[in-house]
């Protein structure tokens, strides 16, 4: 018996009883389509999380002082034997071979005021490089001056937010904006970008690391940021920069190094379970539907009593029978798979076109894991039936009224 | 050429022992058309099924062309059906859903001949029973004895050597059962076995040789070209 014949055989039988065959059909279907579309969602949101560290800029070590051994956050307010001082954010730049930019960062928020308006603003103190270690850009004016790395004037670059709500229409470049009890000249707006990890960087004032560190009475930096000539020297510069801050720390070993991997592998890993969370959820419709296919085949079975008992009589092997049933419980379920298939992917592309920016995607492996577990759905809840009928005796088959 | 010994078959219905048969001992040569007649429950369908191989006897020994099936396992017995056994049955057996072409095909099917061999044979059987004109009707669209020589042409396509039918004319008007068992007849004039188990003394009379059961044994067997009537008992 060829796999043609077997398949042609099986689903005439289907087509059969139509409706009894969809509906169990629609069951798959459901099943598929959830664990696509909840796999999808899991794998969105993870993709959501990469493209938001990507805009941290690739190829990058972020290094705090304190040291923390799990990766992941380190506190904000964190004591360390040491401060990570501009002189070591010098060094590295200097000693590192593999560093192409460091930008020291100093944080703090201070008070903003022009004019009558006024709003509590996050300030952020550092170098010309932070620009495009962040891959921001500048709007209008200029950025931080060069040489800005131990001094740099009273000059701000405020992010489009800020410009929007402390100067409305008024030209901000060339306008005193005070912070806290200083006043500092406008240079600059840095185009708009959004938040990024759940900091608006359009809402924040830049100026120069040194006085910022003065401003608010800050010893160490708050972060530096270095930016690594490519992928492949990740794990050398680390290692460098570690060794270096090390021996000007009196072989302390008191700083974190993150990279954007060790970040992002925390997340992806959570979110990787999340999605199996989901999956795994999703799976349970599976097997309702697989049980709803059992139950079709031995409707079946049992109403094809004596077509079972004649396929015996003319010589048709317990194997072959077997072979009918199995086949049609594939037929149904892989056709179940596939409904669910196209459904899934369907309504992943209308939420694409409603929320654009949250990618919804359906991984490639779902898919083809999708299709696979709807034909063992079919196969193992068919087996069953198929015993059954491939066992019955034919002589008391031919003989059912 | 089909040799029953001492053929027995039980049933257990509920705790209680049925024997169905006691003791067959029969033989019938290869061409030989066989009536099995009986009142209901004498054990003749069960005969049939045993010489059919759709059902093993309890004890004896049942040698077909030669070879020793009483004990076949269910595998081998599968083949002895597909290649030895036409089986044609009072209730047609034809599977709804298919034409009557495909329901002569079916045998071929799970004998694995190809599409192509299947069609040529399946249109020779089926102008061999009168049906070519038939061929893509589905059974609902033909006459009782229309179906039942679809059945025939199914039962045959494979060149069987023995031909068993159980009351193949008990669903079907007079007319049409005799044109059947002409069909019948004519394959048994071609040199096929033929045995058909009636209640039909009509029918049970043409058959050159017959065979009363009663109670699972055989009580009469008889010859229309011998002198008839010896009662046998065994």
């Amino acid at each position: 018996m060829t796999a043609h014949d077997l398949t042609s055989f099986s689903a005439r039988a289907l087509r059969g009883h139509r409706l009894r065959s969809s509906l169990s059909l629609v069951g798959v279907a459901i099943g598929v389509t959830s664990v696509i579309l909840l796999t999808s969602l899991g794998e969105g949101a993870r993709l959501y999380v990469v493209g938001e560290f990507t805009t941290l800029g690739t190829n990058l070590l972020i290094i705090m002082p304190g040291k923390i051994e799990t990766t992941g956050f380190a506190p904000v307010f964190g004591g360390a034997p040491h401060d990570l001082t501009l002189d070591d954010a010098e060094a590295v730049l200097r000693r590192v071979r593999q560093a192409r930019r460091v930008a020291p960062v100093a944080l703090g928020s201070a008070k903003a005021r022009f004019g009558e308006r006024a709003r509590d603003v996050t300030v952020i103190g550092t170098t010309p490089d932070y620009l495009p270690i962040r891959q921001m850009h500048i709007q209008v004016g200029r950025y931080l001056p060069s040489g800005t790395f131990g001094q740099g004037g009273r000059v701000c670059v405020i992010g489009p937010k800020i410009h929007e709500e402390l100067f409305g229409a008024t030209n901000p470049l060339g306008e005193m904006l005070r912070l806290g009890d200083e006043r500092y000249r406008v240079i600059g707006v840095t185009a708009p970008r959004g938040t990024s990890l759940g900091m608006n960087v359009d809402e924040f004032v830049t100026i120069p690391v040194a006085q910022a560190m003065r401003m608010f009475d800050q010893r160490s930096l708050f972060r530096l940021l270095v930016d690594v000539n490519n992928r492949d020297e990740m794990d050398a510069a680390k290692a460098a920069a570690v060794k270096v801050l090390v021996e000007r720390h009196d072989n302390v070993d008191d700083v974190t190094v993150l990279t954007q991997d060790s970040v992002l592998s925390t997340f992806t890993r959570i979110l990787a379970i999340l999605t199996a969370v989901l999956a795994g959820i999703a799976a349970i419709s599976l097997t309702v539907a697989g049980v709803g296919i059992m139950n079709v085949m031995l409707v079946s079975v049992s109403e094809r009593t004596r077509e079972i008992g004649l396929l015996k009589a003319i010589g048709a092997s317990r194997r072959q029978v077997m072979a009918v049933f199995l086949v049609e419980a594939a037929i149904l379920s892989t056709a179940g798979g596939l409904v669910g298939l196209a459904t899934a992917l369907a309504i992943a592309r209308l939420a694409g076109a409603l929320y654009p920016t949250f990618p919804i995607e359906a991984p490639r492996w779902a898919i083809v894991a999708a299709i696979l577990v709807s034909i063992s759905v079919g196969m193992i809840f068919g087996a069953l039936p198929a015993r059954r009928a491939s066992r019955l005796d034919p002589v008391a088959a031919l003989a059912r009224r | 050429m089909i040799e029953l010994s001492g053929i027995s078959r039980d049933f257990e219905v509920g705790s209680k022992p049925v024997h169905a048969l006691r003791g067959i001992t029969l033989s019938v040569a290869d061409g030989e058309y066989l009536s099995i007649m009986g009142p209901s429950g004498s054990g003749k369908s069960t005969l049939l099924n045993i010489i059919g191989c759709l059902d093993r006897p309890s004890s004896g020994s049942y040698r077909l062309d030669g070879r020793e099936v009483a004990r076949l396992g269910e595998r081998d017995l599968t083949l002895v059906r597909r290649h030895k056994i036409g089986f044609i049955f009072q209730a047609f057996h034809l599977v709804p859903r298919l034409t009557a072409a495909e329901n002569v095909e079916l045998p071929m099917v799970f004998a694995g001949i190809d599409r192509a061999e299947r069609a040529r044979r399946a249109e020779q059987v089926l102008s061999g029973v009168g049906l070519s004109e038939r061929a893509d009707h589905r059974p609902e669209q033909l006459s009782g004895g229309e179906r039942q020589r679809v059945a025939i042409a199914r039962a045959v396509v494979l060149g069987p050597s023995v031909l068993l039918a159980d009351e193949p004319t008990g669903n079907l008007d007079r007319q049409s059962g005799r044109e059947v068992l002409a069909v019948l007849e004519g394959m048994n004039a071609n040199g096929l076995t033929l045995v058909v188990v009636t209640h039909d003394p009509d029918i049970g009379g043409r058959a050159r040789r017959l065979v009363r059961l009663a109670d699972g044994e055989i009580v009469e067997e008889r010859s229309s070209l011998g002198a008839a009537g010896a009662a046998v008992s065994s």
